[in-house]
């Protein structure tokens, strides 16, 4: 590798970093919100809530994340709405990873034990109420390892963006690559990047893991679930 | 610009040509998907020094970078070492290699499932290390890992829409040509998209039927 080749590839692939960082940081608030939005939604015991929440779930797990990319770009247009390649690609990354994490929202709230949603019916808490304050609250821990995969899924996609002109770490590659060569070291190099960047998400999802850990081992069991029995001064 | 049925009509020929192609993509790249991946498990679970340990970094390594990146590489790098196929070929490879990582790991749940007394038996019955895996444990590991197998499928083959990057003319390859030859994208894309759904909706309903099928009985 030339110096000449580092210190015009670092700059542009540094920038393309923070674009990737961007977009994950994004896609993945945007993941979340839809996650919440559609998985509740399919849980709802109205018709016209739970029918399009399904509808929503199985066109974006049916249908290619590259083809929603393109479309939100290329075809959005076609009624008038010209959305910026970056909004274009945040909001397919997060709508399709969204409706995958969609199901993990519905099927680790459906699978509490019937024990504790009969419990709080006994308390007469409202349906709102238990979602909120029992039911959620206990179905994060088994959310969150899917959460992780979801998550670093997302981080690899994320790669996707710079198909339709965001300037990410793919991005740049192909720039840098296009006007030095060294094709063998700037794919090498990004590939280790995003290696490291996954292997981040995932630790992180570790740690949450751990923190939030439901069996009675877990030093932060009460803490993290927010509901400190009363006169326990922690565990 | 709104929707032009006369226009959508007449590229849907060609564009079925196109989800053919991706067809063919995602059940050659299951192919390799499904062998490599075994091999991978197999040896990962032989636990011989070093080798087990490499290709437990492959699988990490796989599963942690873009496809894109490692289709670049295989297209663009490759070719560079006098290693040079054809798009289509290099993609189905890509896809199927990035697929053994994710296989891999589901064999390995299946084979870690099966209970240590099947093990010990073989071993009691002096049985070679060979016959005991293809004899005895893989048929019993195979059988429960079916469904997610068919799981990693349907996801291949809308993945497969990745590898038009590689100039590889699948479903979405021949969409974004029609767009950029007619300027008009909304048919293309929305008809690629749905011919997507058409065919991993049915599919990931039938993988769901064959769980329920398949799950062993308790």
């Amino acid at each position: 590798m030339s110096s000449d080749f580092v210190s015009y590839a670092t700059p542009l692939l540094l920038q393309g970093l923070l674009v990737t960082l961007l977009v994950t940081v994004l896609g993945t608030i945007l993941a979340v919100v839809t996650a919440f939005a559609a998985g509740l939604g399919r849980l709802s015991q109205h018709r016209f809530v739970r029918w399009p929440a399904a509808v929503f779930v199985e066109v974006f797990r049916g249908t290619s994340l590259v083809v929603q990319m393109f479309w939100f770009f290329f075809a959005l247009p076609a009624f008038g709405i010209q959305l910026e390649p970056l909004a274009a690609a945040v909001l397919a990354l997060g709508l399709n990873e969204g409706a995958y994490a969609a199901e993990i929202v519905r099927g680790s709230i459906s699978s509490r034990t019937a024990g504790q949603n009969e419990a709080c019916i006994a308390l007469g808490m409202g349906r709102a109420l238990r979602m909120r304050r029992i039911l959620i609250p206990q179905s994060i821990p088994a959310m969150l390892p899917p959460f992780g995969n979801v998550m670093v899924d997302l981080l690899k996609n994320t790669s996707l963006v710079s198909l339709v002109t965001v300037s990410d770490l793919a991005f740049r590659a192909g720039f840098v690559r296009n006007q030095l060569g060294h094709t063998t070291e700037v794919f090498l190099i990004i590939l280790v990047i995003y290696f490291v960047l996954s292997q981040v998400i995932a630790f992180f999802t570790k740690w949450l893991e751990r923190r939030f850990a439901l069996d009675r081992q877990s030093r932060s069991v009460t803490k993290a679930a927010g509901m400190q029995p009363v006169g326990a001064g922690g565990t | 610009m709104t929707w032009d049925n006369a226009f959508a009509w007449s590229i849907l020929p060609e564009l079925l040509g196109g989800l053919w192609i991706t067809v063919q993509i995602t059940l050659a790249g299951t192919a390799i998907a499904m062998v490599v991946g075994l091999a991978v498990a197999v040896i990962r679970f032989s636990r011989i020094p070093v080798v087990s340990k490499l290709f437990g970094f492959y699988v990490q390594f796989v599963r942690g970078t873009p496809l894109l990146v490692q289709a670049y590489i295989a297209f663009f790098v490759l070719p560079d070492y006098g290693l040079r196929f054809s798009a289509l070929a290099t993609g189905i490879v890509v896809i199927g290699l990035n697929y053994s990582a994710y296989t891999a790991e589901v064999y390995r749940a299946g084979i870690s499932d099966v209970p240590t007394g099947q093990w010990e038996a073989a071993t009691a019955l002096s049985l070679p290390m060979a016959r005991t895996w293809v004899r005895i444990i893989l048929p019993q590991a195979v059988r429960t890992v079916v469904p997610m197998l068919g799981n990693y499928l349907v996801q291949m083959f809308k993945d497969s829409a990745v590898l038009f990057a590689i100039t590889v003319y699948e479903l979405m390859g021949h969409a974004l040509a029609i767009g950029s030859s007619s300027y008009r994208y909304l048919e293309p894309l929305t008809i690629a998209g749905a011919l997507f759904l058409l065919v991993s909706y049915p599919s990931s309903q039938l993988i769901r039927t064959l769980e329920r099928r398949l799950a062993p009985s308790r």
